[in-house]
């Protein structure tokens, strides 16, 4: 509970208070298109992975999702991601998601 | 004026005629270049080497492979979307593309290239076409368990008798789809043979179907010669006790993996490439590579074995040397090597390096490289010498 809302709160601020600089977003793109895209699809429709598309987000909250990026889903073919994203660009990344990918 | 009237006809008779002699192309030493991002592909010439033109409208190709007819003709492109296209390598055109499920992984062609057989995701099942026509004989569902969940499914080879061979990734299962009567295919199935089958490889005489395991360590080996005897476990205890690394990208087994006595298949969760004698089916070596392998790829001599990575490591390359099992070469091409492909005869290698938008050409001897073309984040090359290999 605690955790979640610290989790919240971080994200917030992050978020909004740096978004990545212009290289490091093509760079985050490109990865959510082509390494993410692999399993998930581009657009994200779902592959061995679910489907990242906005409508498939939308009943997920931004925490889960976080989780799920940064720590891997055991079990699953899900890796964690925590090594190559920061919290922010994982935040980041989640609004581009539910934004919806070209 | 009637010796120029002669004149002028001579020019367009040998006009004509050099056009004519222009026109054929030979389709021996084609290929078929995947760009993932624009849903296109590349026709390329493998020996001059060049790219012929540029064939749009083929939908998701975010994942992709392709199986080519008997005569070479043809490339049929299966796609994410679960769109099945078949294009004709001779007029640079799509001549048929029907979309047959939501989602799609691969497909295989039978053995007389009769029957093109389409494994998928969503819903899970195989379906079989009619080669000529892309009208569908047959819908398989893989349905699986007691509540008839469908399974996504993966790993689909031809194999000799007219039969497909696959896996289903979420039922544990093995599939072996007699085809004779492709109206009317006859479902044999093997189960509980391993959590999570990725994918699958036929070793070159048709004998072995081997399905790579995600869920547990090892491989789930299928005698075709003796289905009676059941799927055999292989290969479960290596690595267990290391410390096992996250996969960020799915390993793919595909033909000609196989060299000699050894099969050579990617280690899940580990930096390493696992041999394995075939007589035998044991563990005889595990070689420390540089990432996570993805694909393990046998020059059509065998002597040597090319490796490719996952991300993080996927700028990297690596050649085995199956003569005594050392690394011999270690290459940097670029960013996301996703792809490698062997000439006919194996003299070059055609790498598909993404981030650069480039294809690159190597010789597998001096391992130089020898040309590159551009391409749209390509991600997967397809050569025509495929179409007559069992189990590709």
């Amino acid at each position: 509970m605690r955790y979640c809302w610290l989790l919240i709160g971080l994200l917030s601020s992050r978020a909004f208070a740096e978004q990545p600089n212009p290289q490091r977003q093509q760079e985050l793109l490109n990865m959510l298109k082509h390494d993410c895209g692999s399993c998930h699809g581009l657009p994200p429709k779902g592959g061995l992975g679910p489907s990242l598309m906005p409508e498939a987000l939308a009943d997920k909250s931004d925490v889960l999702l976080a989780d799920a990026i940064q720590n891997g889903r055991p079990g699953s073919a899900m890796p964690p991601w925590k090594s190559f994203l920061r919290i922010d660009e994982t935040g980041w990344l989640i609004q581009q998601l539910r934004q919806g990918l070209k | 004026m009637k010796p120029c009237l002669r004149l002028i006809f001579l020019s367009i008779a040998l006009g004509f005629g050099s056009q004519v002699d222009a026109d054929p192309r030979a389709t021996g030493d084609l290929g078929v270049v995947i760009e993932r991002e624009t849903g296109s592909i590349q026709i390329v010439n493998t020996t001059k080497p060049a790219s012929l033109s540029r064939i749009e409208g083929l939908g998701d190709l975010s994942h992709a492979s392709v199986v080519f007819s008997r005569d070479q003709r043809y490339a049929y492109v299966f796609g994410r979307d679960g769109g099945l296209t078949k294009i004709d390598l001779l007029q640079d055109k799509i001549e048929k593309r029907i979309i047959q499920a939501g989602n799609s992984i691969g497909g295989a062609i039978s053995q007389d290239g009769k029957i093109i057989a389409v494994s998928n995701y969503t819903p899970g099942g195989v379906k079989l076409f009619d080669a000529v026509t892309l009208e569908q004989l047959a819908e398989i569902p893989a349905v699986y368990g007691e509540d008839n969940k469908l399974s996504k499914v993966v790993g689909l080879v031809d194999a000799p008798g007219q039969r497909f061979v696959c896996s289903l990734f979420e039922g544990n299962e093995i599939w072996l789809i007699d085809a004779k009567n492709p109206r009317q295919p006859i479902v044999k199935k093997f189960k509980d043979i391993g959590k999570q089958p990725y994918d699958a490889l036929l070793t070159p005489d048709g004998h072995f179907y081997a399905a790579g395991l995600f869920g547990e360590k090892g491989l789930a080996l299928l005698d075709l010669w003796q289905p009676e005897k059941g799927v055999e476990h292989i290969l479960e205890d290596y690595g267990k006790d290391d410390e096992q690394m996250p996969v960020y990208k799915m390993p793919h087994l595909e033909g000609w993996t196989v060299a000699g006595d050894w099969l050579l298949v990617p280690a899940v969760g580990l930096h390493e490439v696992l041999v394995i004698d075939t007589r035998e089916w044991e563990l005889v070596k595990r070689i420390p590579v540089a990432g996570q392998p993805v694909f393990v790829t046998s020059r059509p001599d065998g002597r040597q074995v090319w490796v490719n990575f996952a991300f993080p490591d996927n700028q990297t390359l690596q050649v085995i040397d199956l003569k005594d099992f050392n690394i011999a070469k270690t290459l940097q091409p670029g960013k996301a090597v996703l792809h490698m492909e062997f000439s006919p005869r194996g003299e070059a290698v055609w790498l598909a390096v993404r981030d650069e938008d480039r294809v690159m050409v190597y010789d597998t001897e001096t391992f130089q490289e020898t040309a590159r073309l551009p391409a749209q984040k390509p991600s997967g090359i397809f050569f025509t010498d495929r179409a007559n290999r069992i189990g590709w």
